[in-house]
């Protein structure tokens, strides 16, 4: 009887959802998400659908209508670079923003926060960490490292353990984020099946097209106050599309790593080239032959052989 | 000492009734805000002049929310649902450098109390100190 009532009691009350995502300034920050992040279309998507769910949710609730917090745990996945890490640290401020975690701070962790190095090391370790993470947002990178299966006595086991074990009581109180490369998380989950069955959202982060990284590069530069002349942009984009198809590409860290040694040759330019009087323009331009200096044109390799670029 | 309850009364908020996990977690989120490392502590020796009680793992350092530490609280509950135990904030800043909060969040069911202990000395002067019946017990049968 006193269910009946509350429940006709809900569906003549009525709620304004606009006000509430008014209010919860959620827009900005899913704005600031489009407009800083290039591309990502499927990573973009997954978090509006989570914003409209946690929004519901919250208005839901005003009318008595509660059905437990959802399970927010996340596994990101993608090749590298391809903004798993800086969308991680958006997450929190987003659940946040909803109220779903109080604090909204990030713990950034890898296996050597986690795993202790002797027996009975491990578990406090672990506990720490989560601790700490409380409140927040545990981004757990390269998770696949957590667990070696050539090494039967490794200590990764145990820290996955504790790590289920939170994850399933203390859904409230913080939310686990893993990170990795697409083919080593699938290994890792399956010998893991605990794990993935705990994480209700899988989100793939695709790769970036030749226009995607050229924005990038133009937000990046746009940060440091430098530009590409039109000329520049062009061999810009003609670099992009060399140094995909070499080895060691990985997204948008090898767009900063390009954009880090453009500088390096433009400030050497201006050293050498001997004009007296520099206006704040050319100090900001990075130049075609800036960009054509790079090896990937010279030579056809990346610019450092040994290690990614 | 006792009171009239013969309830403990060491720290703050000792003559109130018992904290609820709420206010706990309120306390310590007042210390985590200044800055305070949280640790807690456990003991069966509540003797007023016994300030070294046992720690229950680590004090916790660099955490934002309460319910980390609710957590800890709550296993040493279970492994000691008999001893007193308490939550202590340290205050590390310069010129502190000393615990700046401590409450008990954790009673024995009974608490038999103190009892005051006359000795006449030379001079029938009189020294007197108090003795928890509670320790006329060994450690770990005492409540």
């Amino acid at each position: 009887m006193a269910k009946q009532s509350k429940i006709l009691k809900a569906t003549e009350q009525s709620v304004d959802l606009d006000a509430e995502f008014r209010e919860s300034n959620i827009r900005e920050v899913l704005d600031k998400l489009d407009r800083e992040l290039i591309g990502l279309k499927p990573v973009k998507t997954r978090i509006h659908e989570i914003a409209a769910l946690l929004l519901v949710d919250r208005v839901r609730k005003q009318l008595g209508l509660s059905a437990g917090a959802p399970s927010l745990h996340m596994c990101f996945t993608g090749n590298p670079g391809t903004g798993k890490t800086t969308v991680a640290s958006r997450m929190s401020e987003i659940l946040h923003r909803l109220g779903y975690v109080r604090e909204g701070h990030l713990v950034s962790v890898t296996r050597d926060d986690l795993v202790g190095q002797y027996i009975g090391h491990t578990a406090p370790k672990t506990k720490e960490v989560i601790k700490r993470a409380m409140g927040g947002v545990l981004f757990i990178d390269e998770a696949y490292y957590l667990y070696k299966p050539e090494n039967e006595r490794d200590y990764g086991a145990e820290s996955i353990e504790i790590l289920l074990q939170t994850m399933e009581n203390n859904r409230d109180d913080l939310v686990v984020i893993l990170a990795g490369y697409k083919d080593r998380m699938d290994k890792f989950f399956q010998s893991n099946p605990g794990m993935r069955s705990r994480i209700a959202h899988h989100i793939d982060f695709p790769d970036y097209g030749v226009d995607e990284l050229v924005a990038i590069a133009k937000l990046m530069l746009a940060a440091q106050n430098y530009r590409f002349s039109p000329d520049g942009e062009k061999a810009f984009v003609e670099y992009i599309r060399l140094r995909m198809t070499l080895e060691y590409f990985a997204n948008a860290r090898s767009v900063r790593n390009a954009l880090d040694r453009a500088r390096l040759r433009q400030a050497n330019r201006l050293f050498t080239g001997g004009k007296k009087a520099l206006t704040s323009i050319d100090l900001m331009t990075i130049e075609a032959e800036d960009i054509k200096a790079s090896r990937v044109f010279l030579e056809g390799k990346p610019d450092t052989a040994t290690g990614p670029a | 000492m006792t009171n009239a309850g013969n309830r403990l009364t060491q720290g703050q908020f000792s003559f109130l009734p018992p904290l609820t996990d709420k206010q706990i977690s309120a306390q310590i989120k007042y210390a985590l805000n200044k800055g305070w490392a949280i640790g807690i502590e456990y003991t069966d020796d509540p003797h007023p002049r016994d300030t070294y009680w046992e720690m229950y793992g680590n004090p916790m350092f660099d955490l934002k929310d309460p319910a980390g530490i609710l957590m800890e609280i709550n296993n040493c509950r279970k492994t000691f649902p008999n001893h007193y135990i308490r939550v202590t904030a340290f205050n590390s800043a310069r010129g502190f450098e000393s615990p700046t909060m401590s409450y008990i969040v954790n009673r024995p069911e009974k608490e038999p109390g103190f009892g005051l202990i006359r000795r006449e000395t030379a001079g029938r002067n009189i020294q007197y100190s108090i003795h928890s019946y509670a320790t006329d017990k060994p450690e770990g049968e005492r409540y």
